[in-house]
């Protein structure tokens, strides 16, 4: 795992330095900082890619962290972007208060669905999350005068942020605005991820009976945790509205719920770094290969997924880990 | 149209479609059950048996009957080269892992079917005796769907029948309620999974081909269609036969209802429904805790 | 004195079948108690209904005078309820100084932290270690639960249940599936756990039942059939009929 130090240091030692930050966890922001200035052709890709690291991360906490397994997390990815981008047409198209709205109505949708849906567990709870998506998806569907329905909200103008940065047509400031953003939820993460909190959601992933057993309040942390987890979804969808300009109805779609499952699954779940790993090569890949022959990008990526849980259970960074530690024993 | 006839209408067509989920999704039901595998890509052998049933009547001339049934063989025999190769290496395997495996199944029959069939749905022709109304006496109904509930009630009661009388059907029941246990009285269940997982395949693919007319044969059926299995799988309860029977007829009728009497809503209402019942049995109607 | 734990009438039906008949039981403070009894006896069942993980159909339960039929599990725990499992219970991917850590924690209340890093409450993790220390499992501190032979990984069960500062403990069978290699370990740990912690053993092994407990409790389908000192259950009659009966049919 990404926080062992040498196995030497005495145990007390290695667990309480164990959240110090190590020189590999800047990998990503080097890639980030460094694609602005060498790739100023693809910010746009870039912008996509930083939004889906948010959302790839909140699905992390709940999926990776806690054990809830979702197939509906887009419902909050899709509330925060219908909420941001009906808030800029009808409110303000300042983008900071936008991020704060949809962030807020993404965390209540989260915490309503969480407090109903997580009494249950299993393939019970899986559909459920389902249900809800499906449900969200149709009442953004129906309630045409608010949402566009199946045309979507368009002549989203977003005004300049800190009144200073506008949205430039080269992509520039949704680079810098979703890296930023994107910087100050992963620092969230990280510190909820070493918290005891984050501990005690490991623990309810790996033993939940034992979990009761030591006093532990389960569902009020899971339901805190996936609320959480809504939030951050929903500054993501924020984000798609804010750099795009445009909210449909695929922000709600099955498609995409499974898509960053996958993209978390190919970097490695439960370790937060997965989601940048994934999101990353998924979308580069999509980008790539998508556009050559759509059919067969779909067969590929089920294919992908079928090896993975065969032989590569880790994903990308678990087989680096693997790597690793073959390496090591060479060495 | 008055109140009485609608209400006849709707019946009528939601148990026609009620049939055709519950003949698919037993399957899955059996499946969840006995082997504790959330099988997400169930629907592909619906689709499959679709698919087959179509391309053998519209490509080969082979009559509706015949291409039903050879379809569902078909299925029942590739589903048992995937149960054997690949499904039973996850048999223990936690739950996300099986998820994620069988939504990859998904995505790679979605490529695979747009590849050799295209992206359209695919024609349904009717045997000429089956089109048209049918009158019963006191008003006329669509004969396809007349034929479509009748076969799938007799389909349903030989179903029954088989899994209350017959040797098979007991070993099943055994082994859904107590896997240990019937391992330990000698049933061997290695064969008896892969036995259940192909007439369950088969019996899907059987419900993808009858049902065609109302769940269009399109290469996004498994995905489009998953939420519905699933729904009546999770309320009739798993491993139940019966349970999911229940819950396809009160999910057929009132989706069939509600998508009639109040289309702006439509879908909505049946998805609160599910939710709350969930809610209130989280095991499903039948099921066990 | 007010029994450690209690129960009045304790009743549970499983379908027509009573699992738990009546069970009228006192845990002494400080007790060295077992619980012993045929296979399908109940004791796993009575030690779910104790812990919460079962609700009764009818009776009362009661820690340290408190009554506690209504509490949660995790509510029960806190007032100083500590069970092991009879199968493992724990987290296998994670090492053993973390498995520890996480009932440590949760007891302090920190479990819920947010905002502070786990590393940072050295306190807590030095009091795990030192408990490791205590149940000579130290030097595998680091190690993952699943690489370590079952008799460490009971060892940690026990751990577990002893970093929450139990006043009663249930141990469910702590000796079960481990070698007999290992097994005098654990022994020895059962041995020289706090006088003040009431202890209730479910156990099969006579050996280890006459060695520890002070009380017996015998169970025989959901109903206690004599209670006594080790020495008066041993020439009980009706014990060895139920015993010896269970050899002839088992």
């Amino acid at each position: 795992m990404f926080h062992r130090l040498s196995p030497d240091d005495p145990p007390v030692e290695q667990m309480v330095q164990s959240h110090k930050l190590r020189p590999l966890e800047l990998l990503p922001w080097l890639a980030i900082v460094g694609a602005y200035f060498a790739f100023p052709e693809y910010l746009s890709l870039g912008s996509q890619i930083l939004l889906t690291v948010v959302f790839a991360l909140s699905l992390d906490l709940i999926l990776g962290y806690a054990g809830i397994i979702t197939l509906g997390h887009s419902a909050f990815f899709g509330v925060g972007a219908y909420t941001a981008g009906i808030y800029a047409l009808h409110i303000s198209g300042e983008p900071l208060s936008g991020l704060v709205v949809a962030a807020l109505a993404a965390g209540l949708v989260g915490l309503a669905s969480g407090l109903v849906i997580l009494r249950t567990h299993g393939l019970t709870l899986l559909m459920l999350t389902l249900a809800f998506l499906f449900l969200i998806h149709e009442i953004a569907n129906k309630a045409g005068f608010i949402t566009g329905g199946a045309d979507g909200l368009q002549g989203i103008a977003m005004q300049e942020i800190f009144g200073q940065f506008r949205f430039d047509m080269f992509g520039r400031t949704a680079y810098v605005y979703s890296a930023v953003v994107l910087f100050i939820v992963w620092l969230f993460a990280r510190l909820l991820v070493h918290s005891p909190f984050g501990r005690s959601l490991t623990g309810i992933r790996e033993n939940v009976t034992r979990m009761h057993a030591i006093g532990t309040p389960v569902r009020r942390r899971l339901v805190i945790i996936y609320t959480i987890s809504a939030m951050i979804a929903g500054i993501a969808g924020a984000l798609l509205t804010h750099t795009t300009q445009f909210v449909g109805l695929n922000v709600l779609s099955f498609e995409r719920s499974g898509e960053i499952v996958i993209m978390l699954i190919l970097g490695g779940i439960g370790r937060l770094y997965g989601a940048f790993v994934g999101a990353a090569v998924f979308m580069i890949a999509q980008d790539e290969l998508a556009k050559a022959d759509p059919v067969f990008w779909y067969f590929w990526i089920g294919l992908l997924l079928v090896l993975i849980v065969m032989f590569a259970r880790g994903g990308i960074l678990g087989l680096v880990d693997q790597a690793r530690r073959w390496l090591r024993r060479r060495v | 149209m008055d109140f009485v006839s609608a209400a006849i209408s709707i019946v009528f067509h939601g148990l026609a479609f009620a049939m055709v989920l519950y003949i698919i999704s037993v399957g899955l039901s059996v499946t969840m059950g006995l082997m504790g595998f959330a099988n997400l890509a169930h629907g592909v052998f619906a689709m499959a048996g679709g698919y087959l049933t179509t391309t053998l009547m519209n490509n080969h001339g082979v009559p509706f009957g015949f291409a039903l049934l050879a379809a569902a063989i078909t299925v029942a025999l590739i589903s048992i080269v995937l149960e054997r190769l690949l499904y039973s290496r996850l048999y223990g395997a936690g739950e996300l892992e099986q998820v994620l495996f069988t939504i990859g199944l998904i995505f790679m029959s979605v490529a695979v079917v747009r590849y050799i069939w295209g992206p359209l749905p695919q024609r349904m022709v009717l045997p000429e005796m089956l089109r048209g109304q049918l009158d019963l006496g006191f008003r006329a109904f669509p004969t396809y769907r007349t034929f479509l509930i009748a076969v799938s009630l007799a389909l349903i009661l030989a179903l029954w029948l088989g899994i209350e009388r017959t040797n098979f059907g007991a070993q099943v029941r055994a082994a859904v309620d107590n896997r240990r246990m019937a391992e330990s009285l000698g049933i061997n269940t290695g064969r008896l999974f892969t036995l259940t997982f192909a007439l369950g395949s088969g019996l899907a693919a059987l419900g993808g081909g009858l049902g065609a007319d109302l769940l269009a044969i399109n290469p996004a059926y498994a995905f489009e269609y998953l939420v519905y299995f699933l729904m009546v799988v999770a309320v009739g309860g798993l491993g139940s036969i019966r349970g999911p029977f229940v819950a396809a007829v009160l999910l057929g009728v009132s989706d069939t209802a509600f998508k009639y009497l109040v289309p702006e809503i439509g879908a909505f209402v049946i998805y609160i429904a599910v939710i709350g019942l969930l809610l209130w049995r989280p095991a499903g109607l039948f099921g066990r805790a | 004195m007010t029994p450690a734990l209690e129960t009045i009438g304790l009743k549970k039906n499983f379908g027509a079948l009573p699992v738990a008949n009546d069970i009228n039981f006192k845990l002494a403070p400080g007790a060295r108690h077992a619980l012993i009894g045929p296979n399908g006896a109940g004791k796993t069942t009575f030690i779910n209904l104790i812990t919460g993980r079962l609700s009764p159909n009818a009776g009362t339960i009661k820690l340290a005078g408190e009554d506690i039929t209504r509490l949660s599990q995790a509510a029960r725990v806190k007032r100083g309820l500590g069970r092991t499992f009879q199968i493992n219970m724990l987290y296998k991917g994670l090492s053993v100084l973390e498995n520890v850590l996480m009932a440590v924690s949760e007891r302090e209340g920190r479990g819920g932290d947010m905002f502070r890093v786990a590393g940072s409450h050295r306190d807590i993790v030095e009091e795990a270690y030192a408990l490791l220390e205590r149940l000579r499992l130290a030097d595998v501190a680091m190690s993952l639960v699943k690489e370590l032979p079952y008799g460490k990984q009971r060892l940690v069960e026990i751990a577990i249940a002893l970093g929450l500062h139990p006043s009663v403990l249930l141990l469910d069978e702590p000796a079960a599936g481990v070698p007999s290699t290992e097994s005098s370990i654990i022994l020895d740990v059962v041995e020289s756990l706090p006088g003040d912690i009431a202890m209730l053993i479910i156990e099969h092994d006579m050996d280890l039942v006459f060695r520890l407990a002070r009380k017996i409790t015998v169970l025989v389908q959901g109903a206690v059939l004599v209670e006594g000192t080790p020495a008066e259950i041993a020439a009980d009659p009706r014990v060895r009929e139920v015993y010896l009966g269970e050899r002839q049919h088992g």
